[in-house]
């Protein structure tokens, strides 16, 4: 006995038949560009920031949000493209954007006061055209507020950059974009360094003598629907980001397992192991 | 040689129906004067075959049915004597500005451009039909054989080099202008056209009407050559009107202020200019309280006009009356009149229009012109000091910045010439550094501070005990003594540490993380004013390291 949905199927193709060609065959969509980020390490984990799609960053207040979006920034300015940054809580410091290589003329700055006009701000941007990098700094903002933003206002946003050459980039302290995002990434921040100045060790300086060298962070793939290839499960999607006055230093190191497709601290089966 | 004149006939008319487009199609007739005395000055050709005649009175002519009075209007009339310079000069520069209904230009060597005298004249009547006029356009070899067959034939007329006096014989001698006792006794002697008037002996014509009747013989005769005065052609373009009733919504509003840039945009097309700046003035009427005001001064005294104006500038020349229209609402959004609105006036700074050639490989820009709107949209959400592109002044205030505009255009000529070095380089890179970039907080977050030995050792923020587990500076910075705004400072990074100990770490750690690192100053100027170096208002947290 035919079943019913084989039947069904079949009466359906034979309606469009002339008109859609395998109604029922899903085909994958063009490949999608991808550009740097600026950061040569998080290039190589994640294949750069995918064009006419919404990657999603998130992590706590100093996890190095900032100097990522300010590297994609300078990267995309670089490249003679201009982008937009709606800053939804007025925190973009113009000064060490500069010292990061941002060419500020071609940055659009929008500073808000409240996440309404930060949305509204970044609709109109999109539906304007022409920006190389929308970037929408949600990072200030209460993760309570974000929480708020209906799914439909993400999904509105990452339909308006499709088939748009524009990075939509958000930045927040938690992930709330969900199956919106194509790409989503964690930060969370390592050590700092402070190494002590040769003249504090020389004349026995208290200890506090000593400078801000950089620090270190984290980034981890919590979604990837652009990444093509699998990733080994033994390697893990972590890499360190060293950040330093005018120069970079990355690293790559394993840390523990990784769950495709979520965010997972723990491997399958226990806690964590110590790192 | 070549000359082309441009007549409006019935200017008076035409320049108030310019204004109102609907009213093309009726019965219109002008009056002017103080009621009841209103005379009828101008009236179209249904009014009249609806018997108004010129002369009578307006309550007269309202026994006619179907006929609109409209008052006649010399700001309009003005309005609509600078557009037809502005047809003029789209073709040619050499322009003599003979009467308020009338122009004559100098078209020689247009014919390179346009395939005859004719073609030429036909650009000018479709380009004056847009600017909301209708024209009768003659072409001759004489400036003034021009003029008088402009104002004698209907349409366009094109008279051959040498058959002046032939084309204007079977005009009327009114065209001529002469003085009425000249009218009278030509009339009565049986001279009626230029063509009875060019047969006269002119010797004997001299005699009796001097070097006058000598003027209109020649004029008659299509014989007269002289050279144009020629005007300096403008570059302000100015649309005007006077409203009956007056307004106070911003959608009726809209529709006066879509006709007039309509009008405005039209002229600017027809000199391939756009418009950089645009004034915008109103007239406001006086409020109420002012009106009722009994004291007999007022009364004596003529109430001063009350304005509102307001300038709107362009990163790039802009002439589409729809954008226009949509960045001016935006506008009036944002900064409404205070009163209701009784006249309109819009002029227009004009410039060339920008031209970006746009290269294969380069990338893509926003559009100028959506650009603007898109920013104009925004400002008025968020401020329009809050939107542009950020710039670092040249001073050691710390932290100074400045909002300048965003322009397009510009990065788009920055680009072109950057691709062009980058094409010649063997080898390009883009210079990315990963610095640590820093996270301000506007206002700054005022917190106490605990010292030992010249280093921070604590901080209480937002009533929470955070330990500091390392500090580097003091880096110190003034300046600005000598001015008003002086600023002396001491800062740090600081590393700070919140415990989990107490109960509003959690609601702390919302906004702050447990381990994070901070920049802390300290206003030594509000310390020489008195305060200790524990007090809440020297320290203050200026951001955070992300």
């Amino acid at each position: 006995m035919i079943p019913k949905i084989v039947t069904l199927r079949w009466h359906v193709e034979s309606m469009l038949a002339g008109h859609i060609s395998r109604p029922f065959q899903y085909s994958d969509r063009q490949a999608v560009k991808m550009v740097s980020t600026g950061i040569a390490e998080i290039d190589a984990l994640t294949g750069g920031l995918p064009r006419g799609s919404l990657t999603e960053i998130f992590g706590p207040p100093g996890s190095g949000r900032t100097t990522l979006l300010m590297a994609s920034l300078a990267a995309r300015t670089s490249a003679s493209e201009v982008c937009a940054l709606i800053d939804a809580h007025d925190t973009f410091d113009p000064h060490t954007a500069a010292a990061s290589g941002v060419n500020l003329k071609r940055v659009l700055w929008v500073r808000c006061r409240n996440i309404d006009h930060a949305l509204r701000a970044t609709d109109l941007l999109i539906h304007g055209g022409g920006f190389g990098l929308i970037a929408l700094d949600l990072s200030d903002v209460s993760p309570r507020t974000v929480r708020q933003v209906p799914l439909n206002a993400w999904f509105r946003l990452r339909r308006a950059v499709e088939d748009t050459p524009t990075i939509l980039m958000a930045i927040e302290q938690e992930s709330n974009a969900k199956t919106c995002a194509s790409l989503v990434l964690q930060l969370s921040s390592r050590e700092t360094r402070w190494p002590r100045t040769a003249t504090a060790e020389s004349v026995r300086s208290p200890s506090w003598g000593c400078l801000l060298d950089g620090w270190t962070s984290s980034a981890e793939i919590g979604r990837s629907r652009v990444k093509a290839a699998p990733l080994p499960w033994s390697q893990e999607n972590v890499i360190s980001i060293r950040a330093r006055d005018n120069r970079t230093e990355f690293q790559t190191q394993t840390v523990g397992h990784y769950c495709r497709g979520a965010i997972n601290p723990y491997p399958s089966g226990g806690a964590p192991q110590s790192r | 040689m070549a000359f082309c004149s441009i007549f409006v006939p019935n200017f008076m008319l035409q320049a108030v129906v310019r204004s109102e487009p609907g009213l093309r199609e009726r019965a219109v007739a002008l009056i002017q004067g103080d009621p009841p005395s209103c005379r009828v000055v101008a009236a179209g050709n249904e009014a009249i075959r609806q018997g108004i005649r010129l002369g009578t009175l307006k309550q007269n002519g309202e026994q006619a049915a179907g006929v609109e009075f409209r008052s006649r209007s010399q700001l309009l009339e003005g309005t609509a004597h600078a557009a037809l310079l502005d047809i003029g000069w789209s073709v040619s520069p050499r322009i003599e500005d003979t009467a308020p209904d009338t122009i004559i230009l100098d078209v020689s060597g247009l014919t390179y451009l346009f395939a005859s005298e004719k073609a030429v004249a036909e650009y000018l009547v479709q380009r004056s039909v847009e600017c909301g006029l209708m024209p009768q356009v003659a072409v001759a070899a004489n400036a003034d054989a021009a003029w008088i067959a402009a104002r004698g034939f209907c349409g366009i007329t094109v008279i051959e080099s040498g058959k002046e006096s032939e084309f204007l014989a079977l005009l009327p001698v009114s065209v001529l202008s002469p003085s009425e006792e000249m009218a009278e006794t030509w009339d009565r002697w049986g001279i009626y056209t230029c063509g009875h008037l060019s047969r006269l002996p002119i010797l004997e014509l001299s005699e009796r009407f001097g070097q006058e009747g000598v003027r209109l013989h020649t004029l008659a005769r299509g014989a007269v050559s002289r050279s144009l005065l020629i005007v300096e052609p403008e570059y302000s373009f100015t649309e005007t009107m006077e409203l009956d009733d007056f307004v106070e919504e911003l959608d009726p509003l809209s529709f006066l202020l879509g006709r007039l840039l309509d009008q405005l945009c039209a002229r600017l097309a027809s000199r391939s200019l756009g418009a950089a700046v645009l004034h915008v003035r109103f007239d406001l009427e006086p409020s109420f309280e002012k009106a009722s005001d009994l004291r007999k001064e007022s009364f004596r005294r003529k109430s001063a006009p009350i304005f509102h104006e307001t300038d709107i500038e362009f990163p790039v020349p802009i002439r589409d009356s729809k954008m226009l229209l949509k960045l001016l609402r935006l506008h009036l959004q944002a900064k409404a009149p205070s009163a209701p609105i009784r006249k309109i006036a819009l002029t227009a700074e004009s410039a060339r229009p920008r031209s970006l050639q746009r290269g294969l490989f380069l990338p893509s820009f926003p559009d100028p012109e959506k650009l603007e709107l898109t920013i104009a949209r925004i400002a008025n959400l968020v401020g329009p000091h809050n939107v542009g592109s950020p710039s670092l002044p040249d001073t050691h205030r710390p932290y100074a910045f400045q909002m300048d505009r965003f322009d397009v255009a510009e990065n788009v000529a920055k680009s072109q010439t950057r691709c062009r070095d980058v094409s010649a380089s063997k080898s390009w890179e883009p210079d990315v550094r990963a610095c640590k970039n820093f996270r301000i907080f506007r206002p700054p977050i005022p917190l106490t501070v605990a010292m030992h030995a010249g280093r921070p050792i604590s901080i209480i923020l937002h009533g929470q005990r955070g330990e500091v587990r390392a500090a580097s500076g003091p880096w110190r910075t003034s300046g600005d003594w000598w001015g008003k705004k002086p600023w002396d400072r001491d800062e740090w990074d600081v590393g700070i540490h919140f415990p989990s100990s107490s109960g509003n770490v959690n609601k702390l750690l919302a906004a702050y993380p447990r381990d994070g690192i901070y920049r802390l100053y300290r206003d030594s100027l509000r310390s020489r004013n008195g305060q200790d170096s524990l007090s809440r208002d020297n320290w203050l947290m200026q951001g955070i390291y992300d």
